[in-house]
């Protein structure tokens, strides 16, 4: 597992209904390639986060799939529109079947 | 050793083939990728914003974003990496614009490509140059 995984996501604390607005989302892994050699020539095995979501109470915002020339510490920033209060949940699925998430709820404007 | 005019045209055609070989190779990966992803359907060539900087002095974390009106799917690749595939994002009902920005790595200078699936089943593209003066693989 990944050590010292930590997500970070910036919501705002409040949207006025059916208006854009942005999130950006950023979390701690290290993203190994799998391309990498170490100093004895050994490929150094692929640890990378390959799935993001993020979805706004169980309705999708955005899914994206990860691939090695993603860089370390994956950041994401895409808008989304709402149409009543919630939580937008946050999952991060690692290659080793680690699962990571966080939440953040918003207000209508 | 004496050539004839002969000798050196046939090793000429061959180091040239030897050269274009891998090069061929590699150009393939995307392409297949590609066809992979629109079904060999027709790929317009607007529609799709895709901003990259000019110039990208670390290969390891550039910064790159898309947007495309009415797309459902957007997917981007780096022609010259090891791994063409970069990211794909999938915009949800609750997507407020079919834009994203991310951070990625890239070998050397070369060219992105985002292909977008539009609402509608079209497919449209956009091409970026890079150029990329420390790469990002760590080979």
């Amino acid at each position: 597992m990944a050590e010292n995984v930590k997500p970070r996501v910036r919501v705002p604390r409040s949207a006025a209904a059916g208006e854009a607005f942005e999130i950006k989302s950023l979390i701690s892994h290290i993203m190994e390639s799998g391309r990498r050699k170490d100093s004895d020539g050994n490929t150094i095995p692929r640890s990378i986060i390959n799935t993001f979501t993020c979805d706004f109470n169980g309705e999708n915002v955005i899914t994206a799939e990860l691939h090695g020339a993603i860089s370390t510490n994956p950041y994401f920033q895409f808008e989304a529109t709402i149409e009543e209060a919630g939580t937008f949940t946050f999952t991060w699925l690692d290659d080793d079947g680690s699962v990571y998430t966080d939440s953040k709820d918003i207000a209508l404007a | 050793m004496n050539y004839t005019r002969r000798d050196a045209l046939v090793i000429g055609a061959g180091a040239a083939v030897a050269v274009a070989m891998p090069f061929r190779a590699f150009a393939e990966r995307h392409a297949d990728a590609i066809s992979a992803f629109t079904g060999g359907a027709d790929v317009a060539q607007t529609g799709v914003e895709l901003t990259a900087p000019e110039i990208a002095e670390n290969g390891n974390t550039v910064p790159i974003s898309v947007a495309a009106d009415g797309a459902s799917e957007i997917i981007i690749f780096a022609v010259g990496n090891p791994v063409p595939e970069v990211i794909k994002f999938t915009f949800g009902p609750r997507s407020g614009a079919s834009s994203a920005a991310t951070r990625c790595r890239l070998a050397g200078t070369q060219d992105l490509i985002a292909v977008a699936k539009m609402a509608d089943g079209s497919f449209a593209q956009a091409t970026v140059n890079v150029k990329v003066t420390i790469g990002g693989c760590g080979g």
